[in-house]
């Protein structure tokens, strides 16, 4: 018997190259193309009165200088709005290269290619614009306030507002007998991958088609996008997404200005043309996320449970809407996490700010989302002197009352509801695993060495694997190698191993037999992307199917060739037999030749396949009607709604009582994301998740000043963990299997970074005994609150003296 | 404005790359990190942020690490480097360095990695045998974005005993 690959930790398939230094990334392909730099706003918000490309003109190696009066038709139109709604009224996005204004610092104005990217910049820097400037709004506050306005066409600086609510609300609570309220704050972040984004294009005038290498995460929509702004069919677009050093949400948004640019450069000078984006051009021209202010109101019964939760909140969008407003739609919907929240009504505000725009970087709206709720279940066990867990438990969702509809529409448009998820067992093992219940005797041995330590919790629920749908192409060559491809991309999560997985399992071939390809459009034209922790449910399903199709053409084949019932056929290491009798078989690479009529003897197998070659019926013809030659299927999977994953996160901090400086004690997960393909794998988007969710939580902010400049637009400056920042993370996990797909699996890909944030507020609360409501937190904020709460105190003492 | 010149002088460099003597003649603004990626396509070597923070880029010049996008290539003409590519065992297969990420599934992207198995390899021809923390501080000073480290603290253990255990040292 095969050994079952599904569920087992196997080393990663892809490791071998990208070790040895062979990984093929955006910037290591295409030597000797022309290269691209950009001239760049370096303002906020300013009206473009003239561009002076003289000096820059006699720079040796210069190809070419582009401004957006160079743009033709479609290229220089504004870029798509990916997601509308009906919510978005003022939906507003760029285009490629500034039209007449720009909107925040980074905006690309000029693009200049030259032979080398050395000699664009001294180009660039030879640029001279001049502009008229317009006031900036930079912040939350100044958006809402509405005084200054971003776009002139945008009243009050509201992109879009939407109310969702069931039962009523403000009812609920006025009538019960506790309410908190509660403002919270948390603060932009950015995904930051290591690798920034990249474009390489060549026009082959020969063939009339178009290749694309782009570092993005949904190669598919980029050739889509690609072509309509070119006006070539799709057909003569290649898109391919080689290796990608990262992406956690910032390249799932597509077109980005230079993925239109470049192609349209190389098919212009017809000759191939490349940019590398990069770190500050990253930091001010790719996306944001996170910046958020919430006003939370939430009525309870004397036992803590929500009987009424009122959540308003605004949400930064920053210059440009071109994701639409997923951001604010998770949020509010997914801050429910796994409770009932009794009536609910949430209200957002889209609001533009002159800065970078926001886009959903890993996470997308659900750490706000879970560090509002569960900084509102912590105010509810503080005001009845609970234990938290306790609060926490009397408001789970019970297994017994999945699936459970929550009565709201979710990101993806589908209703919102829950399809397993098993809470109080989850928060069981979290207790376990921290040792929440020995936290007070740890506490009390601390503070008699004058240590100050606390613990806190967070939970969340993670809609995952969103539709529409993904594909895959399953294939069995006559040399009995599998080759696999799936459109959707892959930044590091190691697709290449665990799709290889199921299909040595569904096929019932040795796994070094697989080869899987992801993001390439000549292998695969129909995908979505890869967000949402969407891939190993959509790509896994979808690859799944296809390797079914693949299966059951293999018996039937196989069955006419050893003249057996083909339900007595199994598939043993790549080799096809008859159940219980192994003698009788023959080999996949072998029915692969069967499978195909045109047999040249190109290789022995198809020699050796003439042996169980069945005379042909003259009468029919080779290839049967419904069938086609070959042994490959491609299959599809369409989820009818999102699959809910779930975890659960413990903490334990120590706050030094003179520096304030705080430090991670210990770091727990539990997580259920249903079956797993690979636990290794998983266990390490766990730990990538937590490393940012802390830094998140403790280091990470986008600061800007009035003028909107990013003052810390560098790695110097935006304060990224390193090794002696991120805890180690013990992990325990249960697999509640989701009903909706045929592998039972749920996404992974975002839940570690979720609860982080809301975690270490809790474990800092906790350890401070005063509030926390923003986050990140930094040792000099913290300082600050004490000295605040000290006063407050001491003034109450003084007023009740 | 800066001044360019019109024609910039073009500088012969030749270093010892992973044993191999490469040369190309290259402006002397070239940073090592674009000549050894570019100049001799040897782009193993990857660049994260080009102000010296990330540690992406790092070789070994004459041993030890040095971030490459840091300095220039003329500065380096007759140094022996090493990239990511000469990490590799005797016979081609992974170096133990290499191997061990693999093992303890150190890697996710990979974008950061030859960084860190460049930055390994010294360290463990110092310090052969870690403890724990001594691990996780060899590595803080190179960032990864994916695999919040706890892994690559175990490879460096991992490491350490591979190395033990085939009596290997790097060049
Ligand atoms: S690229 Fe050299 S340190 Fe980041
Ligand atoms: S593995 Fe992706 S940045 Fe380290």
């Amino acid at each position: 018997m095969t050994t079952r690959m599904l569920g087992a930790p196997i080393t990663r398939r892809e490791d071998p190259r990208l070790l040895a230094g062979q990984g093929r990334y955006v910037d290591d392909i295409g030597a000797g193309a022309l290269e691209v730099a950009f001239v760049r706003s370096p303002h906020a918000h300013a009206r473009i009165v003239d561009i002076d490309v003289t000096d820059a003109l006699d720079v040796q190696g210069l190809v070419a200088i582009y401004t957006h009066e160079d743009l033709p038709g479609r290229v220089g139109e504004p870029l798509p709005l990916l997601i509308p709604h009906p919510a978005l009224t003022h939906g507003r996005t760029p285009c490629a290269l500034a039209k007449d204004e720009v909107n925040h610092v980074g905006e690309p104005i000029v693009m200049v290619v030259a032979t080398s990217r050395y000699l664009a910049e001294d180009a660039c820097d030879r640029i001279r614009v001049s502009f008229d400037f317009d006031p900036p709004v930079v912040g939350i506050e100044n958006a809402r306030d509405g005084a200054q306005l971003v776009h002139d066409d945008v009243p009050g600086n509201v992109a879009a507002h939407l109310v969702q609510e069931v039962g009523d609300a403000a009812a609920a609570i006025d009538a019960a007998p506790n309410v908190v309220e509660l403002d919270l704050d948390i603060e932009r972040s950015a995904s930051m991958p290591m690798e920034g984004k990249g474009v390489w294009a060549r026009w082959d005038s020969d063939d009339r088609s178009l290749r694309v290498y782009t570092s993005t995460q949904a190669s598919t929509s980029v050739r889509a996008a690609v072509a309509a702004k070119l006006g070539l069919e799709a057909d003569r677009v290649e898109v391919v997404a080689p290796d990608v050093g990262g992406g956690f949400g910032v390249k799932i948004v597509h077109p980005w200005p230079e993925e239109i640019l470049i192609p349209w450069a190389a098919l212009t000078l017809g000759q191939p043309v490349k940019w590398t984006e990069d770190r500050r051009e990253h930091f001010v021209s790719s996306a944001h996320e996170r910046g958020q202010l919430h006003k939370v109101r939430a009525g309870f019964d004397d036992d803590g449970r929500l009987l009424g939760l009122d959540v308003t909140f605004w949400h930064d969008n920053g210059a440009y809407t071109p994701y639409g407003i997923i951001v604010p739609i998770i949020t509010s919907t997914q801050l429910l996490g796994p409770y009932k929240p009794g009536a609910y009504r949430v209200e957002f505000f889209s609001l533009y700010t002159n800065t970078v725009p926001v886009t959903p970087y890993r996470g997308a709206g659900r750490p706000q989302g879970c560090f509002t709720m569960e900084r509102t279940m912590d105010a509810i066990a503080q005001h009845l002197g609970l234990d938290r867990t306790v609060v926490r438990e009397r408001n789970f969702i019970q297994p017994a009352e999945m699936p459970f509809d929550h009565g709201l529409t979710f990101q993806d448009g589908r209703p919102l509801i829950y399809d397993s998820g098993d809470y109080p067992a989850s928060l069981e093992k979290l207790k376990k695993l921290v040792g929440w219940d020995e936290f007070e005797q740890y506490r009390t041995a601390a503070r008699a060495e004058g240590r100050r330590v606390g613990i806190g919790l967070a939970c969340y629920v993670e809609g995952t694997g969103v539709g529409p749908y993904e594909g895959g192409f399953v294939k069995v060559e006559t040399d009995g190698g599998v080759v696999v491809a799936t459109g959707l991309t892959t930044q590091g999560q190691g697709h290449q191993t665990a799709f290889a997985q199921v299909v040595a399992d569904e096929l019932g071939v040795p796994i070094d037999k697989v080869t899987v390809t992801t993001g390439d459009t000549r292998r695969f034209k129909y995908a979505v992307g890869t967000f949402a922790s969407r891939a190993a449910v959509m790509s896994g399903n979808a690859i799944a199917v296809a390797a079914r199709q693949v299966r059951e053409k293999a018996l039937r084949v196989a069955g006419e060739a050893l003249e057996a019932d083909p339900r007595d056929l199994e598939i043993v290491d790549g080799v096809v037999q008859v159940k219980g009798a192994p003698g009788s078989s023959v080999p996949l690479a072998t029915v692969a030749v069967l499978s195909n009529p045109l047999r040249y003897a190109f290789d022995e197998e198809t020699q050796r396949a003439t042996q169980f070659a069945s005379p042909a019926d003259p009468d029919r013809p080779p290839v049967a009607e419904g069938d086609s030659p070959g042994l490959e299927g491609t299959g599809y999977y369409s989820p009818p709604r999102s699959t809910f994953a779930n975890g659960m996160h413990a903490v334990i901090v120590e706050t030094d009582p003179d520096t304030a400086e705080i430090t991670v004690l210990r770091y727990c997960v539990v997580h259920d994301c249903g079956t797993l393909i690979n636990p290794r794998i998983v266990e390490g988007q766990i730990h990538g998740g937590v490393a940012q969710g802390v830094g998140g939580a403790l280091y990470e902010r986008m600061v800007y000043d009035d003028a909107g400049q990013l003052l810390n637009a560098s790695f110097m400056d935006f304060l990224m963990p390193y090794s002696t920042e991120v805890p180690a993370v013990e992990t325990d996990h249960l697999e509640t299997p989701s009903p909706l797909n045929p592998l039972g699996i749920k996404g992974a890909g975002e839940a570690g970074v979720i609860p982080g944030s809301a975690a270490l507020a809790s474990a800092i609360e906790d350890a401070e005994g005063f509030r926390i409501t923003r986050m990140p937190i930094s040792p000099s904020e913290l300082h600050h609150l004490r000295v605040q709460h000290e006063l407050a105190s001491s003034a109450e003492k003084g007023l009740e003296a | 404005m800066t001044d360019i010149p019109a024609d910039e002088p073009l500088h012969e460099v030749t270093v010892v790359v992973n044993g191999v003597p490469r040369a190309a003649a290259v402006p002397a603004r070239r940073l090592l990190s674009d000549f050894l990626r570019h100049d001799l396509g040897l782009t193993g070597t990857h660049v994260g942020c080009e102000h010296g923070v990330c540690g992406a880029c790092t070789v070994l010049v004459d041993g030890r690490p040095i971030r490459s996008c840091l300095q220039f290539a003329v500065m380096h003409d007759g140094a022996q480097v090493t990239t990511v590519e000469g990490c590799s065992s005797g016979d081609g297969g992974l170096g133990p360095v290499q191997q061990a990420f693999r093992d303890c599934h150190g890697l996710q992207c990979g974008f950061c990695t030859p960084g860190f198995v460049t930055t390994i390899t010294a360290y463990l021809d110092e310090n052969p045998q870690p403890s724990e923390d001594e691990a996780r501080e060899a590595i803080a000073g190179n960032l990864c974005r994916c695999t919040g480290y706890q892994n690559i603290v175990a490879s460096v253990l991992r490491a350490a005993e591979l190395r033990g255990s085939t009596g290997e040292v790097a060049q």
